[in-house]
């Protein structure tokens, strides 16, 4: 039998550089309020959601992507050429081939870089760097980029009072290389598939294709509702707080890590109250800084761990070489959690 | 051992002024979490799970919307507890 060369990896990976892209538009609960029955209070007691960002025609899923990822890029101290692999999750690029990867390995300057698109919801960006880490020890690429990207105000009912105020729109991107210590721990995660109709697409694209509406419900003005994400807000939060407060738990402990070491802690940005009761159930020390980017994002699915990552540092609440418990969770239901070194 | 009705009040208070600072003693039997408690839907699930916790008994989602009450939770408690 002939023999293969086996391929040759580096020790370890890490996050290397971080970037991320909000759009211009800022959108407090204001305008929220014109399309729903609701108030402020209410919006904010519910979620700490306080602004969100909504992209225009123009911020596009490829071009918010090229801002984060350039910003990374510059934040790793590396040129486009070097990346061998982009990773992209999201769930809200309408065009389903080719992925958007492709278009955005090409824009950044990529030399012909492996792209490809990956749908793990709001976990999208614990499972893209579990790829990227793999990657790199495997040998199949020195530097990875992966992103997080949504457009959510595509996909969000403006009409529903549950939901309308809960989404935003952003890219946050993170530069994945070699490194001679571990900077990135095992990853715990996961899929609860029995669970899927807790968070959920309203309504199939090809329900619209076969022009089968007649009994999908209608907007104020007579129109026929475009899909939107649509969730059972109790069971959703009961999952994220207590069974995801589990799996941060585990991640700590297959990384070696006690809450003491913890400086940072970066839960996917879904809900201020499952932020805070997270917290809670997790016993965190005082000393952990927590990610609340939530109060001025949104809740943005896969880029809300990067763009949240990205803005601590920048306002000096948390510095590079910290360590950082990340966690994803959301539709699937699917969950990721990992510790890191932030860049 | 099975908790009396009295028990379960006195644990629910308990817990309910945990989560929403509400004074022990105003949780009584006719009180509405959402109404009369400050324990709005979200807040009703941590009291949800604090209550499995502490009387032993699976509380499903689909049955916590019926919970409207102090009085609704003792009964579902009494009824379930293991």
């Amino acid at each position: 039998m002939a023999k293969i060369k086996p391929s040759k990896g580096a020790p370890y990976a890490r996050i290397l550089g971080v970037g991320g892209y909000r759009p211009t538009r800022v959108v407090p609960n204001e305008v929220i309020l014109e399309t729903i029955d609701s108030s402020d209070e209410w919006i904010r007691s519910r979620s700490g959601i306080e602004t969100r960002h909504w992209a225009s025609p123009e911020e596009t899923v490829a071009a918010m992507s090229v801002e984060a990822s350039g910003k990374a890029i510059a934040d790793a101290g590396i040129d486009a050429e070097q990346i061998g692999a982009v990773v992209v999750s999201t769930v809200s690029h309408f065009s389903q081939t080719p992925a958007v990867a492709t278009e955005i390995a090409d824009r950044l300057g990529t030399d012909k870089a492996a792209a490809f698109d990956i749908s793990a919801g709001c976990a999208g960006f614990g499972y893209g760097l579990t790829l990227a880490k793999g990657m790199i020890v495997e040998g199949s690429a020195e530097y990875v980029l992966v992103i997080g990207v949504e457009r959510l105000s595509d996909l969000t009912d403006l009409e529903d009072r549950a939901t309308a105020f809960l989404f935003g729109d952003g890219a946050g991107a993170v530069v994945v290389g070699p490194s001679k210590e571990p900077a990135i721990g095992p990853t715990v995660w996961g899929s609860e598939g029995d669970k899927a109709e807790t968070i959920k697409q309203t309504v199939p694209w090809d329900r619209f294709r076969r022009g089968d509406v007649g009994d999908l419900p209608l907007d104020s003005e007579g129109n026929v509702k475009f899909p939107a994400i649509t969730q059972e807000g109790q069971a959703v939060f009961r999952w994220a707080v207590f069974e995801m407060a589990k799996v941060a738990q585990q991640a700590l402990d297959a990384a070696g890590i006690s809450p003491d070491d913890l400086d940072v802690f970066i839960p996917h940005q879904a809900n201020v109250r499952i932020i805070d009761s997270m917290v809670k159930t997790l016993k965190l020390p005082e000393h952990v800084t927590v990610a609340r980017d939530i109060r001025t994002t949104g809740n943005t699915s896969a880029a809300s761990i990067p763009l949240a990552m990205e803005r601590l540092l920048a306002t000096g609440e948390a510095k590079s070489g910290d360590t950082a418990l990340v966690i994803g969770f959301g539709a699937g239901l699917v969950y990721a959690a990992t510790v890191v070194t932030l860049p | 051992m099975a908790a009396t009705q009295e028990e379960i009040v006195a644990g629910l208070a308990e817990i309910v002024n945990e989560i929403a600072g509400i004074p022990t003693e105003d949780v009584q039997l006719d009180k509405s979490f959402t109404d009369d408690l400050d324990v709005d839907s979200l807040s009703m699930v941590e009291v949800v799970v604090a209550a499995e916790e502490r009387f032993d008994v699976k509380i499903p989602d689909e049955d916590v919307k019926n919970l409207k009450t102090v009085g609704d939770a003792t009964e579902y408690i009494l009824k379930h507890q293991g």
